[in-house]
């Protein structure tokens, strides 16, 4: 889905592959914000309630797995903190390198590995999948493009991969 | 503890039990809050309403996968595992709906590492309307003994 063939400019066509944006959360994985997600949903499961059924199952406390991207989201404000990188950094750049002002996201895909733990220090990298010739769709004219965001703990074990597929396009005139 | 729900339990075309809930502006501040998303369009109905032209706050994406986790790991208890989930925004969910979710089983399947798995299709609407879909893919017990949360490197194939 690459190559001159495509008529990708070639600072894109490099990215393709290549992890960027690798980053550690600002915060060690922690119980509070746990409880809090399970009680925004009322969310039960007595592995997150229950010591002994954490103990019994997945050997202590785990996290919820679909609270992968809430370990990354940035503090409202932090002290001296220069300006972090938007999520999904590497979008933001296609749109920019393609020319293309318009973007959305079609599909979100979450993949979980290792269970994620409280006193974990999270990394997170973002990683270039794909890039489509242009296609023009009842938005307008672009091209598609995946990226994966993964996920890995302290010990450099994967803990997921969210996918996201994205569509940069300029409206029809 | 005996798990309430086994791999062979399940077949394609079984129903989940539905699952209603009536979002107040406190469902979407406290999920935007309890998933770090400090943007105002999901705790600031002025802002909603004036510069994303919507009608009110409306529930975060990371806070509807939550309600996802829920609905699925109601119906599996504790030992099942989620291995992959796809989302399909259609629509926004906002204080005074009356969330319904639904699903249904696609497929059941023992992959070759004796992993059990079940793949759903859930649909979270309002009024009838879908507002997101989601397709899940989540681990269960092969047996009594077994506990998908044990698998790790090739013994799991999400």
């Amino acid at each position: 889905m690459s190559g001159p063939a495509t008529g990708l400019p070639s600072e894109v066509d490099k990215m393709i592959g290549i992890p960027l944006y690798e980053e550690q959360g600002e915060f060690p994985v922690e119980r509070g914000y746990i409880w809090t997600t399970c009680s925004s949903v009322e969310n039960g499961n007595p592995l997150y309630w229950d010591d002994s059924v954490a103990e019994e199952l997945t050997g202590g406390p785990i996290a919820p797995p679909t609270m992968l991207s809430v370990w990354f989201r940035p503090h409202h404000w932090a002290p001296g903190r220069s300006q972090p990188h938007l999520p999904l950094q590497v979008h933001f750049d296609l749109k920019e390198a393609l020319g293309l002002p318009e973007a959305v996201m079609t599909s979100n895909t979450m993949v979980f590995h290792d269970p994620v733990r409280p006193g974990d220090r999270l990394s997170t990298r973002q990683v270039l999948k794909s890039v489509s010739p242009e296609k023009t769709t009842k938005l307008g004219t672009g091209r598609f493009w995946v990226i994966d965001v993964e996920y890995r703990n302290q010990s450099g074990n994967l803990v997921g991969v969210e996918s996201y597929t994205g569509f940069g396009y300029r409206r029809a005139p | 503890m005996t798990p309430p729900l086994l791999a062979g339990d399940v077949k394609p075309g079984d129903a989940l039990p539905r699952l209603r809930y009536e979002v107040s502006a406190t469902t979407v501040v406290l999920g935007a809050l309890a998933s770090r998303d400090w943007r105002p369009m999901h705790h600031d109905k002025d802002f909603a309403v004036e510069r994303n032209g919507l009608r009110d706050i409306f529930l975060n994406t990371p806070n509807q996968a939550a309600w996802f986790e829920r609905y699925v790991t109601d119906w599996t208890g504790p030992h099942g595992r989620l291995g992959r989930m796809t989302f399909t925004m259609k629509g926004s969910i906002f204080p005074g709906d009356t969330m319904e979710f639904s699903g249904t089983v696609d497929g059941a399947e023992t992959d070759d590492a004796g992993c059990g798995w079940a793949s759903l299709s859930i649909e979270l609407a309002v009024d009838g309307q879908v507002k997101t879909t989601c397709a899940v893919r989540v681990a269960l017990p092969a047996e009594a003994g077994d506990n998908p949360w044990d698998r790790r490197g090739d013994q799991w194939k999400p």
